[in-house]
């Protein structure tokens, strides 16, 4: 008889069950380590940098000496250069979401389109810094100024907040477009007062998400011409400049120890400056959909 | 004639016609009715950016990268083991780059894959909800850390332990970068498996446990072959990320363009050669400076390459369940 | 009528979801080599019942299912009893047919490859396809993809994939309704050969098909909110014939359902 007698069968199964356990015990493991590598992290950079992490720190330009350095012109160049990136991309991705959702018909233009937003998406960064130091540093003309780091910043996130909008925009249902055309409202009014307000706290999510990612870009930056050594607040849209991110990958690469650790302080504010922008997105994303449901 | 070309130029003859007419600037229905077309020009307009972006992008490489094989052949390029652009010496054979670039990948790779499988396995079979929204979400921070506090992670903490494990491991190595890069890319792996793996339906898995099946028989045998261009495809795109992955292995992995296959010893990879190149006082136009491009449009070539695999992939193989 | 042997007896199965109770103290035996259908109006637990034969239910978190059911001499529910096994022992088959998206041969090889098959596979596979009337159709193409099939073809599939693991039970849960006039015709043909070797239980919305096709037939009934009841079980001859309970009778000459 080909199947088992009832005991053998039971004893394999027995066996089977043994091995799905393990199998588990595996995945939990799996788990575990990625989560604890995370915790380790976090708490090597506090340990080593949280003691560092005073008013001075916060308030002073890098130096020789590590005991006197600072992120001040760092932190400033971050607010300038990402802050209007961010604004740029905002406006031109939510625009090309709503071209790519309300407007555009399924063709092969808006299709080739959505490919190579797709595409874009996964372009290493550091190719968008190649790509604003030629278009943007030297063929604009613009150097390697706070606005052609915006520039860059902004193409470089652009992909992710188109997508992101065009989410938020899938998202609104089609009964309240049909509401509005059938009052009489012509596209644009259907979109603007009806369509977007709807969407909006989806969208400025996903802006502020791919914010947060551009804040810890230190690739594109450096290879359109960020300095490493700014002690000096930048002063107005052509000037140079530096951020965060470049600050603390400068420490790092210095052998003195001293460095080490205020780098890890940088670390720290970096990790709070996200920690906080992302607890507004999630704080947007709950909001909003207790409105959907209220 | 397209249909759509005809009727665009009836299209533009209309609006000329209204433009030209004094009479229509107080048909409020005009006004309006012209306004509209403005606004979905203007979002076409800017909605062609992301094309002139990739546009910009392919034409930049391969201009000044055409400058430099004017310089340097091809075939040294591909073949040359190599890379020396910035020494008095000058040798230009991508080899040592690339296969910094994949030893550090496959390394990241190497670890990525295992747990990020097992932990997409546990989240979609395993998992009770209420662990799956907590533990989901945490490793998803893995993937929002900026990767220049992983590369300082890697140098400052991974490195000096695996150099207390083993003599012949050195501060710079390609080991520690690929440690880290793996952590960095795990939620990757993860969250894109268990996605392709919950798609797969209910009536599947019910299916196979009616026939007297374990769970970790459903699991393997069932729902990871059915979702398995999902789970490809996670994998393609996650080995695209690292190798294009920049300050993990500026910081951690050396400045050593060296055609080698020890993890321990430091290399370098195409990223942070560019990075290398970028922060130092390289006269633009000369060699030194074109040498970005040739190594950009290798990097670009690849990663594409991958992520077209990878949407192909999924396209082809994906189940269609009803 | 030849008098079966009984060989499941289902004794005060309550089951719940979460606080909701679904179904409500069923108790009745099913016969040896025989078709017993349920029947009964949507909502009225049927398929959470036959659920319970091979605890499928415990695949749902919050089913809590009390009550025993007696098979082989045991209640199938003691604690240390793996379900695996009673799955095993009893076959089932799906209202949608839901074959793996794998190969013919590998659906019907799933089976007895994970219970530890060491015989001749194909001979297997065959034996099971010949049982459920489809290998004549697919004997030249068992490396094909299941689901190229067609709807009744794939449902056939799935009973031959039940039957290799040689159960003693079939389990169907509205097999037909998503089936064609001939397919299901195919199956109910299918249903009066198989069972000679098989003791079949049936869930049907099609009380037709219920009165074609079985020996016994059990009745339930939604009392309030969707809490299922067992009203009346019996010979199916007797029960649309001259059924007990008002109730019955009214369902059966269709005042409601």
């Amino acid at each position: 008889m080909q199947y088992l007698e009832k005991e053998k069968y039971q004893q394999r199964l027995a066996q089977r069950q043994r091995r799905g356990k393990i199998f588990e015990i595996m995945c939990i493991i799996s788990i575990t380590i990625g989560i604890g590598m995370l915790a380790l992290l976090l708490w090597y950079v506090a340990d080593q940098g949280l003691h560092k992490l005073d008013w001075q720190f916060l308030t002073s330009f890098p130096s020789r000496f590590p005991e006197r350095a600072g992120i001040f012109g760092a932190l400033l160049g971050t607010l300038y250069v990402i802050g209007t990136g961010g604004l740029i991309a905002f406006v031109l991705g939510v625009g090309t979401a709503i071209y790519l959702q309300e407007y555009a018909n399924d063709n092969r233009l808006s299709r080739i389109l959505q490919v190579n937003i797709a595409n874009l998406a996964g372009v290493p960064s550091i190719v968008y810094g190649i790509l604003g130091l030629e278009i943007f540093v030297r063929f604009a003309g613009l150097g390697r100024s706070v606005l052609a780091g915006s520039l860059t910043i902004a193409l470089l996130i652009l992909p992710i907040v188109i997508i992101a909008s065009q989410e938020a925009l899938k998202a609104v249902p089609s009964s309240i477009r049909e509401g509005g055309f059938a009052l009489g409202a012509s596209k644009w009014q259907v979109v603007s007062i009806l369509v977007i307000p709807q969407a909006f706290a989806s969208i400025l999510t996903g802006v502020i998400l791919a914010v947060s990612r551009a804040i810890g870009e230190t690739a594109p930056l450096i290879v359109m011409g960020a300095l490493t050594f700014v002690p000096f607040a930048p002063d107005g849209f052509m000037s140079p400049f530096t951020v965060l991110p470049i600050q603390i990958f400068n420490w790092v690469s210095r052998p003195q120890h001293g460095f080490h650790e205020i780098a890890a302080a940088g670390i720290v504010v970096l990790l709070i400056t996200l920690i906080l922008l992302n607890s507004v997105a999630i704080y947007l994303r709950h909001k909003f959909s207790k409105n959907l449901e209220g | 004639m397209t249909k759509e070309a005809k009727e665009s130029d009836k299209f533009m003859a209309l609006i000329l016609e209204g433009i030209l007419d004094p009479r229509n600037y107080s048909n409020k229905r005009w006004r309006a009715g012209i306004f509209e077309q403005i606004i979905k020009v203007i979002l076409l307009l800017v909605s062609a950016i992301s094309i002139i972006t990739t546009v910009a992008i392919v034409s930049v490489m391969i201009f000044e990268a055409s400058l430099f094989f004017q310089n340097v052949s091809i075939f040294e390029f591909l073949t040359e083991t190599r890379w020396t652009p910035l020494y008095s010496s000058k040798h230009f054979g991508i080899l040592p780059l690339v296969t910094g670039t994949f030893l550090v990948a496959f390394g990241a790779m190497f670890i990525a894959l295992p747990l990020g499988l097992m932990s997409a396995i546990y989240l979609s079979e395993y998992a009770p909800d209420k662990v799956r929204q907590v533990i989901k979400p945490v490793l998803e921070v893995l993937a929002g850390i900026p990767t220049v506090v992983y590369g300082y992670f890697a140098l400052l903490f991974i490195s000096p332990i695996l150099q207390s494990i083993s003599d012949s491991v050195k501060v710079f190595n390609a080991a520690s970068a690929a440690i880290v890069m793996g952590i960095m890319i795990l939620p990757m792996v993860s969250s894109l498996s268990e996605d392709a793996m919950r798609a797969v339906p209910r009536s599947l898995r019910e299916g196979a446990y009616a026939l007297g099946a374990t769970k970790l028989e459903v699991s393997l045998k069932i729902v990871t072959p059915a979702a398995i261009s999902g789970i490809v495809a996670s994998f393609i795109l996650a080995i695209s990320r690292a190798i294009g992955e920049t300050m993990i292995v500026t910081v951690a992995a050396g400045q050593n363009p060296t055609f080698t296959f020890s993890p321990f010893v430091p290399i370098q990879t195409m990223t942070s050669y560019i990075v290398q190149v970028s922060l130092g006082d390289t006269p633009t136009g000369s060699i030194e400076f074109q040498t970005i491009f040739a190594v950009g449009i290798t990097l670009f070539t690849i990663t594409l390459t991958l992520n077209m695999i990878s949407q192909y992939i999924v396209r082809r193989f994906r189940n269609v369940y009803d | 009528m030849i008098d079966h042997q009984t060989i499941i007896q289902a004794k005060e199965i309550s089951v719940h979801y979460g606080s909701k109770k679904v179904l409500d103290n069923v108790s009745f035996d099913i016969g040896e080599n025989e078709v017993t259908a349920i029947i009964g109006p949507s909502g009225c637990g049927k398929s959470t019942l036959l659920r319970s034969f091979n605890r499928m239910n415990d695949l749902i978190p919050s089913a809590v299912v009390s009550g025993e059911i007696i098979f082989h001499g045991q209640n199938i529910y003691e604690p240390h009893l793996d379900p695996t096994e009673i799955r095993y022992q009893m076959g089932m088959v799906f209202q949608k047919p839901n074959p793996f998206p794998k190969s013919i041969y590998d659906n019907i090889a799933f089976g007895p490859k994970v219970a530890g098959f060491t015989g001749d596979m194909d001979q297997l596979v065959e034996e099971s396809l010949q049982k459920s009337a489809l290998w004549d159709e697919v004997k030249d193409r068992l490396k094909d993809s299941a689901l190229a099939l067609s709807g009744g073809q794939q449902q056939r599939l799935c009973i031959a994939r039940a039957l290799a693991v040689e159960p003693e039970v079939i389990l169907m849960d509205e097999p037909c309704s998503a089936l064609d006039p001939i397919s299901t015709l195919a199956i109910e043909q299918l249903m009066r050969e198989l069972k000679k070797q098989y003791s079949i239980i049936i869930v049907t919305h099609n009380m037709q098909q219920a009165a074609r096709v079985s020996d016994k037939t059990a009745f339930f009934m939604n009392e309030g909110d969707n809490i299922g009841l067992l009203i009346e079980y019996g010979d199916t001859q007797k029960i649309f014939s001259q059924p007990e309970h008002k109730t019955t009778e009214d369902y059966i000459t269709g005042r409601f359902g």
